[in-house]
């Protein structure tokens, strides 16, 4: 069939579900009302590590509507096996098992739940819950246990480990007229999504449950529960229809989620528990990290060699694991590489994915260095990203689907405005402000992911797409309506997207970047079948004028299918379905990645961040007047809702380079700033003006619909752009991220 | 839940509506809203006055619902982004988020609109900066902290031409 015009696909297009989430209708995981509701409450350790060896609950359950308090000592059945806890995305390792035993591997790790017919009263009998300890010695100091690392024994499924050394980087090194050796950090983050993790569980009888959660992915939590809890799969329905955030935080389940099962089956009843906001700062984080990053160039700037080495935090109980150093070896051309990634054990829960997991913190360190080199070769910051320009994979050898980076940097660089950029830094002030200009380039995978879906054609035209994919605010019930709208000429109200439900075609969890193009082709493919099922029944009917056609000389729109070369050939669905006696046409579309495509290419969506900073010297504050983030993303199917992915990004990179980090008392293994007052993110008076540019990019191979995918790629490079803007203003080069005003004022 | 014997009265108009309650001293307003009202609209984002996601409109100001026990407030009129439609219509505020794509997990946008309401009314911010520096008690984690701004000056333009027509 030949693509008829796209209507929808690539116009600004308002979100479907803008109404509901205005006037407060749409519905997140703890709204759901339920039938004598139990309320849960869940007591953190007060230690990082240890055993306990005394719990007095007594005092909680005098309290007037205390249902149950639920510990290691009378924990509800579940899982004994290791493997029967681990969910899609779990790193090695042994998963976390909330109130398994005594042991107590992390501050605030859950020791209690208690269960109350009331919000109120389980929250005042949890403060009641009081524990002994035999508190053993901690560690959360990533620096005490540098020396410590290792590389991990057994790899994290879908993380490519550092490829081997290529070339001579160390004598590349040593022979080059122009190097530099720095050492950065980016202190941990924890995402912090506006939606505190809240799960209802609605205990239907016999244990069957419908259970409405605040995940990433409603089939991995499904599966999580019926694995954990030995439930059939038919008596789980898990429900998302609406995700306050996530940012990685809810790829995996979380505590909340096996306690209100666990509880709900035990006392058989409906369980809620949130957690709250500070107990969110116990769940997984972006891990702490140290970084090394040793760079030479000939004296026109040309790399002659890169070597980057992180060594990064994880629980003791999993190995977490990212790319962080990996992109070292295919943003640039170098023939000299060597890059490393270990990890060091902590008394912290184990870390989690977190908004482009690993570039986010390994691009702003390589970025950051080829920022200094330039200074060292005398060579405008951008013209030694242009110079450097890798055409293919030199990690893997392959090439590129596609990368239309450099018209990102000609983008970029003429609406920043770049070429009135003065070189030398400390150079450009207004009034009593330093102004500086940074760059830096950005990179994260675009990924097709094996994913199903179905299109639902009925006899008066409407149609209704479903899989199982999550919107958590990135787009996905839009961009889905958009592309059922297009496949049958139809207008948006007349298309259902059905998402965030266990009971649908199969999905991914929502994470990498990869919904819009693996959720998004499965719909199309869906809808192409569905079509071609049409096309069949009207080329049968008695005297069709379609006998004579074939599937892809026809289209449909308007609810007719017709011969696109003689539109006055054709025919009504309705009539079709009738003649055919149906009520609807229902088919279903297949998606997964192309293996043998994927022996040559591979594919990646790129970026040019300029950030413009204004500093006050004597005050130490910087404000981030400008950034312009130019990307190349394959296909853009919504204008709008792109653009808010790269806003967002771009934001969340903007705390990271400013503000955020977990501040820990590592006497104690304590966060102490576990409040959105403390852990400071972005507001309103932070943010001044961002520019989003998309340019031209076509690419066949990355996806079935030429997407690439938008989640990730704002917040790579931001952070790096930002500090280089700050170090051009200044002449300081702050390489431990956040750039806080004491970290300025000393530098 | 079951009735306490530390119940006390209090009535409330909460979207043009009369609410006569009985309800323990020590809940929250926001509290009071979702769990017991059903009103599931204001936020809890973090329950310490820290987020602005529970913001509503209590006699017309704008104030954090999960600071305030609902008993301390007896007799106050109180909007939430439940009440800010008329007769279907949605309020210029909401209409301009959907139109300038200001959210995206929707989740902190009825405090952000009751907060902007709220704003409005106080006719304290004249301009993009002044938006900005007032609205910096509700945070937005997805970043949509540009698009919100558009909305509110959208509107504040609208109001200002109809007040403008008016005299």
């Amino acid at each position: 069939m030949s693509l008829t015009e796209n209507i929808h696909i690539g116009r600004p297009t308002n979100r479907v579900d803008g109404r509901l989430k205005v006037t407060g209708q749409a519905k997140y995981a703890a709204e759901y009302p339920a039938a004598d509701l139990l309320h849960g409450a869940i007591v953190g350790s007060t230690i990082a590590a240890g055993r306990i060896t005394a719990l007095n609950v007594e005092p909680a359950r005098q309290v007037p509507g205390v249902v149950e308090v639920f510990t290691h000592e009378n924990r509800g059945k579940a899982a004994w096996l290791d493997r029967s806890w681990r969910d899609e995305v779990a790193p090695p390792g042994h998963p976390f098992r909330p109130l398994h035993s005594d042991r107590i591997l992390f501050d605030g790790q859950p020791i209690a739940l208690v269960v109350a017919d009331s919000y109120e009263a389980a929250r005042d009998a949890a403060s009641l819950v009081s524990a002994e300890y035999e508190v053993r010695e901690h560690c959360t100091e990533l620096e005490r246990k540098r020396s410590e690392a290792y590389v991990p024994p057994e790899k994290r499924s879908g993380i490519p480990p550092p490829p081997d050394p290529r070339g001579d980087p160390e004598k590349a090194f040593e022979d080059a007229p122009i190097k530099i050796s720095r050492d950065y950090r980016v202190n941990a983050e924890h995402h912090n999504p506006m939606e505190m993790f809240g799960t209802t569980c609605v205990y239907e009888g016999n244990d069957k449950l419908t259970i409405y959660d605040k995940t990433q992915g409603s089939q991995n939590a499904q599966g999580y529960v019926t694995s954990v809890f030995g439930l059939k799969s038919k008596n789980v329905r898990l429900i998302n229809h609406y995700v306050g955030g996530a940012f990685g935080s809810a790829l995996r389940p979380q505590h909340q989620l096996f306690f209100a099962v666990m509880a709900s089956l035990e006392l058989k009843r409906s369980v809620r528990v949130s957690l709250t906001r500070s107990q969110m700062f116990h769940i997984g984080y972006r891990p702490d990290n140290y970084q090394t990053v040793s760079l030479a160039a000939d004296r026109e700037g040309r790399l002659r060699s890169i070597m980057h080495d992180a060594v990064a935090s994880t629980s003791h109980y999993e190995d977490y694991q990212e790319a962080v150093v990996n992109w070292s070896g295919m943003m640039y051309h170098c023939d000299n590489v060597k890059l490393s990634y270990r990890l060091a054990k902590l008394h912290t829960p184990t870390p989690c994915d977190m908004r482009a997991p690993g570039a986010a913190i390994g691009v702003t360190a390589l970025e950051c260095a080829l920022d200094e080199l330039s200074y060292e070769v005398g060579i405008d910051p951008l013209e030694i990203r242009r110079l450097n320009f890798a055409s293919k994979d030199e990690n893997t050898d392959k090439q590129f689907t596609s990368k239309a980076l450099h018209a990102c940097y000609r983008e970029g660089a003429a609406a920043f405005g770049w070429d009135k950029r003065k070189s030398v830094p400390r150079s450009m002030q207004d009034g009593h402000d330093l102004i500086g200009w940074g760059v830096s380039t950005g990179m994260w995978d675009a990924f097709l992911q094996k994913a199903e879906a179905t299109a639902k054609l009925s006899a008066d035209g409407k149609l209704e797409v479903s899989t199982a994919a999550s919107d958590i605010g990135t787009g996905t019930w839009t961009i889905l309506t958009q592309i059922g709208a297009d496949a049958f000429g139809l207008p948006l109200e007349d298309v259902t997207a059905r998402i965030g439900d266990s009971t649908l075609p199969t999905s991914p969890v929502e994470g990498g970047s990869w919904t819009a193009a693996s959720n998004g082709s499965a719909v199309q493919a869906a809808c192409e079948a569905a079509k071609e099922t049409l096309f069949k029944h009207a080329k049968k009917m008695a005297n069709s004028p379609l006998a004579d056609s074939e599937f892809e000389d026809v289209a449909v729109s308007g609810g007719c299918i017709f011969r696109i070369d003689d539109p006055g050939k054709r025919l009504a669905i309705s009539e079709i379905m009738h003649a055919a006696d149906l009520e609807e046409i229902e088919e279903e579309g297949k998606v997964g990645p192309d293996l043998l495509q994927m022996m040559k290419y591979i594919s990646y969506t790129h970026s040019a961040v300029f950030a413009e900073v204004r500093v006050d010297e004597e005050l130490g504050i910087v404000r981030v007047t400008r950034i312009v983030c130019a990307a190349a993303a394959g296909r853009i199917l919504n204008p709008k809702t792109a653009r808010s992915q790269i806003l967002g990004g771009v934001v969340m990179g903007i705390g990271m380079a400013l503000h955020e980090e977990a501040m820990t008392d590592h006497r104690l293994g304590k966060i102490m700033n576990h409040n959105l007052a403390e852990y400071h993110i972005p507001a309103h008076a932070d943010i001044e003006n961002i520019e989003v540019i998309f340019v031209d990019e076509h690419d066949e191979k990355v996806s079935p619909l030429g997407v690439k995918g938008l989640g990730e790629i704002g917040i790579v490079g931001t952070a790096s752009a930002v500090a280089n803007a700050i170090f051009h203003a200044t002449g300081k080069r702050v390489r431990d991220f956040p750039i806080t005003i004491d970290k300025l004022l000393a530098a | 839940m079951a009735p306490s014997s530390a119940d006390i009265p209090a009535s409330f108009v909460i979207n043009g509506s009369r609410h006569a309650l009985t309800i323990p001293p020590w809940m929250t307003l926001l509290d009071l809203l979702r769990e017991h009202l059903h009103l599931t609209g204001s936020k809890k984002g973090c329950d310490h006055g820290q987020c602005g996601a529970c913001t509503v409109l209590v006699d017309g100001i704008r104030l954090n619902s999960c600071l305030i026990l609902a008993v301390s407030r007896d007799g106050a009129d109180i909007t939430t982004i439940e009440g800010l439609e008329r007769d279907g219509d949605l309020h210029p505020l909401q209409t301009a988020f959907v139109e300038h794509d200001a959210f995206q997990c929707g989740y902190c946008t009825p405090g952000q609109i009751c907060s902007a309401a709220g704003l409005l009314s106080e006719r304290h911010a004249h301009n993009r900066a002044e938006i900005r520096e007032n609205m910096s008690g509700n945070l937005c984690r997805c970043g949509a902290y540009t698009n919100i701004a558009d909305a509110i000056e959208d509107v504040m333009a609208q109001d200002a031409a109809a007040r403008e027509a008016a005299e």
